[in-house]
């Protein structure tokens, strides 16, 4: 149980217990940064207060490291998280997808990635590290 | 070593979300929150500030104004001293020469309250006339700083505040006005580059606290730790001795961070209370208050004979460094020092550029630093004068580029290396060239077309740039290595430990590298390409040095000459007997004991060639004719950075410059109102490529081998930014023949041109359907 304010969000409450994972990158809910999973499903902690998630799971990246590890070392691998600072939110909103598309396509996963901004990679690196952890080929360019 | 993509050593730390940016390290202190009260009027006089109410706030540790802090010049640039860089600002003073200014300091120990004590300054603004045109500021009745107010610049190249002038360059070579004259087609234009803001994923931040020794510590997110600590110090009028400055992993700089614009805050707040204090930019403060790629305007006249050979290159910049000077002359003169020696064959070259102020948002360091601008000017002229001699681009650019060996002219060093050639040559395949230049139609509304840029830089800046590197032997036999360098998400920590582990013919593994501590060895810091280059020759002396001390002492005790002796990964051993050796851990162990006997070497490298790298960019587009929608079909980049020293890394750097230049050539659009605010100061208006935005980006390396690089490295991390801007212009130019000389090329714009053009297609459902 962690006390709360009325107007706090996810992502003070969460930083101030020590989950450092957790960053915000803007202060309109545009780059995915501050990304956690409430149940299981990717939201944004900036614009989640935190009395809402009262009575649901919350992981952050801290509590996520074995699920994460397969596709960290990916992306490690590509060198393709870069300074790191997006790495959090968008790993989890990868482990997320991986469970819930059904039918992963370019496109699809193109899509469920788009709120997870990076300015570093131009996302190339970031993608062949998802189609290497997705099962997808690369695509071919005509 | 030399040529593996092995992992960035800080790669675990990255992807696991460990506490270790600034705002981590902050969070385990009792860190005083600083914000700052911003200017909402472009220019205008303070008559008086009342922060009676807002210092009742609870919580409210401390409210600063001018009359509270000390009056020192400072410039926030993190250039080398001694830098071309106008100590044009004060901490805060009573006048504000842009919507962002600082007005005021807030410490309080929360958030709320310290934005509740921003809500209750009450100032009282004389409102004074604005420069909002950088076309015209010079000889504007209305100046951004008055003349004898005590602005000056450690290296002077021509301030001039009584007309808004920062700096005046110029360079030369030949006889422009007989060059042109002599001439067969001779093409002009006029360009105009927006500002474009850098979109670190981390903004600006700052956590500051008083050591055991009463020193000022910063953990700060910082491109150049020890101009950082040299700005705050003149800022806060201290001794540089006062202050340490240790940069932890950084969220993404580009250029953006290499300014001291929260340090001062955060320090002054410390100095004032004893407390730690932290500041941390909101974004639409990163957007707004901090510095963004300088707005240029350049009119190019250039001249060739009617072979195609290149004859006269006449090129006038004019940069708006905004409402302070910051990087703004050094940007200028790189528009020309680090795009110029593509063009050095041709007879006569003539570049003149003017810096000045207005009152808008200040320019700063952003990756290309002015080469992004003025490559993208020079290289549209290039196609355009390409297609007035009726030649091909590529056959253009192969005829008149700079190539290997090439001296004298304009160049202060000779070219002696260059692989530019074969990186056409393989981009043109890479490409299809020459079955899709210059256009395919494919569709009724939909054409496809290639276009090609190339471009040079620099690396480091030359007898400036400076590094030093110290290597030692620790008593279990691995190594320590320490530097300056800063690290900012580039993996430079990485490469440059892997240069030392080429040397000391040893795994990564047995080397801890520590950077970016002005209390440890001095480097200039990460901007102007430098790192891989700079430090990395850093490491090489530093390196070869301490092998020939680890020679020398294992020698004596071998009975041995030192130079019969090699280093393998545990030991030093007999070059024609392996059978004697010393094991590095026992002489570890064993040099922890006797006068003068640690092992330990310290080295300083000065740029003295900063060779240009090249590369050759390859855009294809597509282009809706209903709409003017340019979409990028496929990009390929050929990257000439001498020995490339780490495949992955160096692909994924590529690849992100291409795609911030991409935002730049379609997307990045910068708005500002008419009393000079700048509106687009959100990822919600300001639209930085996305995922859906941007595909099929290849990126090649051809190459070469430079002499006076590291293993035969050059510099990578800015020329990648050069091509895309011009590549994708040149392609609408061989689809329409449209010339847009302006960036970003929006939808609207392209559209515009194509009706100007009878090129455009009546979208057909508005046509069916009227309209709604």
């Amino acid at each position: 149980m962690l006390p709360i304010e009325p107007d706090e969000y996810l992502s003070e409450t969460l930083r101030a217990a020590g989950m450092l994972s957790v960053r915000r990158g803007c202060d309109t809910g545009m780059c995915g940064l501050c990304t956690v999973l409430v149940d299981g499903t990717p939201i944004l902690s900036c614009s989640t207060l935190s009395a809402r998630t009262d009575g649901h799971t919350v992981h952050t990246l801290e509590g996520m490291q074995e699920e994460a590890s397969e596709f960290t070392k990916y992306l490690t691998e590509q060198g393709a998280e870069q300074c790191g600072f997006c790495a959090p939110g968008f790993i989890l909103t990868v482990l997320a997808m991986k469970r819930e598309l059904q039918t992963p396509t370019e496109e699809a996963i193109r899509r469920y990635l788009n709120g997870n901004l990076c300015r570093c990679t131009g996302y190339m690196g970031q993608m062949r590290t998802v189609r290497r952890y997705m099962g997808l080929p690369e695509p071919e360019v005509d | 070593m030399i040529g593996q993509s092995i992992p960035k050593l800080d790669a675990q730390a990255l992807v696991t979300g460990k506490p270790v940016y600034t705002d981590d390290l902050a969070a385990y202190h009792h860190a005083l929150i600083v914000k700052i009260l911003r200017s909402p009027h472009a220019h205008a006089r303070i008559r008086s500030i009342d922060k009676s109410h807002a210092e009742k706030i609870p919580g409210v540790a401390c409210i600063l104004t001018h009359e509270d802090v000390p009056h020192c010049r400072y410039t926030n640039s993190g250039e080398s001293y001694p830098e071309p860089c106008p100590h044009d600002r004060f901490l805060l003073e009573p006048v504000v020469r842009y919507v962002g200014d600082e007005v005021a300091i807030v410490a309080a120990e929360s958030e709320k309250a310290a934005a509740r004590a921003l809500e209750l300054i009450r100032v009282d603004y004389e409102i004074l006339p604005a420069v909002l045109d950088f076309t015209n500021a010079e000889n504007n009745p209305v100046l951004v700083h008055a003349p004898n107010e005590g602005v000056f610049m450690p290296d002077d190249v021509g301030l001039d505040c009584a007309h808004n002038v920062v700096s005046r360059h110029k360079v030369q070579k030949g006889d422009l006005s007989s060059a042109l004259s002599s001439s067969d087609r001779v093409v002009t234009g006029e360009f105009f580059t927006p500002p474009q803001s850098h979109c670190m994923m981390e903004t600006h931040r700052s956590f500051c606290f008083p050591d055991e020794f009463g020193r000022l510590t910063f953990w700060t997110s910082t491109q150049s730790p020890f101009h950082t600590r040299r700005q705050t110090a003149a800022a806060l009028g201290l001794p540089y001795n006062r202050i340490r400055v240790m940069k932890p992993r950084v969220g993404g700089a580009f250029g953006g961070k290499n300014i001291t614009v929260c340090e001062p805050y955060v320090g002054i707040v410390t100095l004032k209370t004893g407390r730690p204090a932290k500041m941390v930019l909101t974004r639409k403060e990163t957007f707004t208050a901090t510095a963004s790629r300088h707005e240029m305007r350049f009119r190019i006249t250039l001249g060739a004979s009617a072979d195609g050979t290149l004859k006269a290159v006449q090129v006038d910049c004019l940069n708006n460094t905004g409402a302070y000077g910051e990087d703004g002359p050094a940007v200028t003169m790189v528009s020309a020092g680090n795009m110029l020696p593509m063009h050095n064959r041709t007879d006569a070259i003539e570049f003149t550029g003017t810096t000045v102020y207005t009152n808008l948002l200040p320019g700063g360091a952003m990756r290309g630093y002015g080469a992004a601008q003025s490559t993208f000017a020079i290289e549209c002229m290039m196609d355009e004068l390409a297609d007035a001699c009726g030649i091909d681009p590529i056959a253009f650019r192969l005829k008149n580029c700079a190539k290997e060996g090439d001296t004298g002219g304009i160049l202060t060093t000779p070219i002696r290396s260059s692989s530019l050639l074969r990186c056409i040559a393989r981009g043109r395949e890479m490409i299809g060239w020459n079955e899709k230049y210059p256009v395919q139609q494919l569709s009724e509304t939909r054409l496809r077309a290639v276009g090609m840029a190339a471009a040079t830089h620099g690396s480091g800046v030359q007898n400036i740039g400076q590094a030093a590197v110290s290597i030692r032997l620790e008593e279990d036999g691995t190594y320590l290595m320490r530097s300056g360098a800063t690290d900012l998400g580039t993996g430079s920590d990485t490469i440059l430990t892997q240069i030392a582990a080429q040397v000391l013919n040893c795994p990564v593994s047995r080397i801890n590298t520590r950077t970016a501590d002005t209390d440890g060895p001095y480097d200039t810091g990460a901007f102007a390409s430098c790192t891989t280059y700079v430090t990395g020759n850093a490491v090489i002396k530093a390196a070869e040095s301490f092998k020939n001390r680890l020679f020398t002492w294992a020698g004596k005790r071998m009975a041995c000459p030192p130079d019969t002796l090699v280093l393998l990964e545990d030991r030093v051993a007999m070059q024609n007997d392996p059978s004697r050796f010393m094991e590095l851990s026992g002489i570890g162990m064993a040099t922890m004991i006797g006068d003068n006997a640690m092992l330990e070497a310290t080295e300083t490298y000065l740029c003295t060639d900063a060779p240009n790298p090249f590369a050759a960019g390859f855009a294809e587009i597509d282009l809706d004719l209903e709409t003017g929608k340019i979409d990028l079909h496929q990009f390929v980049l050929v990257v000439d950075c001498g020995k490339v020293i780490n495949p992955a890394l160096a692909r994924i750097q590529a690849e992100g410059g291409v795609v911030q230049s991409i935002g730049y050539a379609l997307y990045e659009q910068p708005v500002r109102d008419q009393k000079g605010r700048l509106i687009t100061d959100s990822f919600m208006q300001y639209k930085i490529p996305t995922r859906l935005d941007v595909r099929n980006i290849r990126v090649a390396f051809e190459e070469s081998s430079e002499p006076t690089g590291p293993f035969g490295a050059k510099s990578l991390g800015e020329l990648v930014i050069h091509t895309p801007a011009p590549a994708i212009a040149n392609a609408l130019f061989h689809a329409t023949g449209i010339k847009l000389h302006e960036l970003p090329m929006t939808p609207e714009k392209v559209y515009r041109a194509l009706c100007a053009r009878g090129l455009n297609k009546y979208p057909r459902r508005v046509a069916q359907e009227g309209m709604h």
